[in-house]
């Protein structure tokens, strides 16, 4: 059985599901509208969490919440469940298709098999939409690819029960109802909100942009307190991190930036479309960043790719994105 | 990002692979856009596997002194560490610490053998082997 479903392309997983769920029950909103609203936005650099021995730094809210986040803000229900039995989730999963019902899964990378080898990393953030089954087949719209894939209902169901850190648990997700009518206005002006605050306001030092200068002072130190081999390690992970299949360039700063451009029209103000550009230029020096960290990592550095160099690119992101924060809560301020 | 600098570098995307990412156009509309690969990107993925890869060396040099099983192979060809595995293959931690020791790998049973070969999606015979050198099991990444 097969469900009419418009598979769309995206640069990130869960943005794209978000957009093309919606989609799929006739709210038309782009993956960038559907980060903005959901707050996707983030940036942290926990040391003390480890990724394989190397420290997490992330770009993006937790995992779940740029859906959960739009959906509660547009008004859409989500009914989301995990199980403990494999089998049971598996069958919950084929009634939901039987009755015609896309469903989003939460899965590991790596079981699934249409994934290129080079990307199978024990990683279990990913997002994806089962829209069919045709014997014991999957039919499976994955929006970080360019078209549908197929997946067996064996591999699928390792994939949903992946063990490890941040394990999904079988976890699954479909809309029950959307509006009729939509008002992207207030939605738009609430995630806004959201990411400003958290980006300026919460009290930790390693979280927001204080996190960003709290990462440019650890980074600077990083060749004496941890030797080069190491360094070179903990560098790849960040830009991995930042760049990896997933976050449309720059950790999802471009991906705001288009956000921003489309809230703009939306809400008919230009004073956004600015901003867009200068989240633009913020991204710019996060690739700026990448850039000059690879060539370190790959020991082609030249004299002024020093580690001090690039911890003032850090800080001038840092100060473009504070700034960008402070006009966008001046913007949404007066509104509900 | 202007359209015109979206990279296009293939390093360990295969041909029918591409991403997409955002960029502006000439009327600075931002619109996806095709992307083949960065070659930042391909370092530092280069490097995570590079990591992999010496780990699966490491290990096979400790299988050919005696000192682990082909077990302790399959586990770092996967990625896994002993408390993953357990979690996978159902066991408790201390017997897959023990399984990694030759002398009681040898002695398994089909049907402990059968659950460790299911978890990394191989056969049994595989499972008792491990392979000369690590590139010989990377080969289908492209590096």
């Amino acid at each position: 059985m097969k469900i009419d479903f418009r598979h769309r392309q995206s640069a990130h997983c869960e943005s794209g599901v978000s957009s093309n769920l919606l989609f799929h029950h006739g709210v038309n909103i782009s993956e960038a509208l559907a980060f903005g609203i959901g707050a996707g936005l983030f940036f942290a650099y926990l040391p003390f969490i480890k990724i394989n021995d190397l420290p997490l730094t992330t770009f993006r809210c937790e995992v779940g919440g740029i859906l959960k986040g739009v959906c509660r803000k547009l008004g859409a229900g989500l009914h989301s469940r995990r199980f403990r039995n494999p089998e049971e989730g598996m069958a919950a999963l084929d009634r939901l298709l039987e009755s015609g019902i896309a469903v989003g899964c939460r899965t590991g990378a790596y079981w699934l098999p249409y994934f290129p080898s080079a990307y199978r990393f024990h990683f279990n953030m990913h997002n994806l939409i089962v829209y069919g089954k045709e014997g014991d087949d999957y039919l499976i719209s994955d929006p970080v690819f360019p078209e549908p894939q197929v997946c067996s209902a064996r591999n699928l169901m390792k994939a949903r029960f992946a063990k490890g850190a941040l394990a999904p648990k079988g976890t699954m997700y479909y809309l029950t109802r959307v509006p009729g009518e939509i008002d992207l206005g207030r939605p738009i002006r609430k995630g806004i909100k959201k990411v400003c605050s958290r980006m300026l306001k919460t009290p930790l030092p390693m979280v927001g942009v204080r996190g960003i200068r709290f990462l440019a002072g650890r980074l600077e130190k990083w060749p004496e307190r941890l030797g080069k081999p190491k360094t070179t390690l903990y560098l790849g992970q960040l830009v991995r991190m930042q760049e990896e299949l997933g976050t449309g360039g720059a950790g999802f700063r471009f991906m705001y930036a288009a956000f921003l451009q489309e809230a703009a029209s939306i809400l008919n103000d230009n004073r956004l479309d600015d901003l867009s550009r200068k989240m633009t230029q913020a991204g710019d020096g996060w690739r700026k960043f990448a850039f000059i960290g690879a060539r370190q990592c790959k020991g082609r550095a030249t004299e002024t790719d020093s580690f001090g160099a690039m911890a003032e690119i850090l800080r001038d992101c840092a100060e473009k994105e504070t700034a960008i924060y402070r006009e966008l809560q001046a913007i949404v301020k007066n509104s509900d | 990002m202007k359209i015109s600098e979206v990279p296009q570098e293939r390093g360990i995307n295969p041909e029918n692979v591409h991403e997409v990412c955002y960029a502006v156009d000439e009327s600075g509309r931002y619109v996806l856009s095709d992307s083949a690969g960065w070659e930042p990107k391909n370092i530092v993925n280069e490097q995570a596997w590079e990591i992999v890869k010496a780990q699966v060396q490491a290990v096979l040099e400790q299988i050919r002194a005696g000192k682990l099983s082909p077990l302790a192979f399959h586990m770092a060809k996967n990625q896994m560490n002993t408390g993953l595995l357990s979690r996978y293959a159902g066991f408790s931690h201390w017997r897959v610490k023990r399984h990694l020791r030759p002398a009681v790998f040898r002695r398994l049973k089909p049907d402990v053998l059968r659950r460790y070969a299911d978890v990394f999606e191989i056969t049994v015979e595989q499972l008792l082997k491990a392979p000369d050198n690590a590139n010989d099991c990377f080969r289908e990444i492209r590096l």
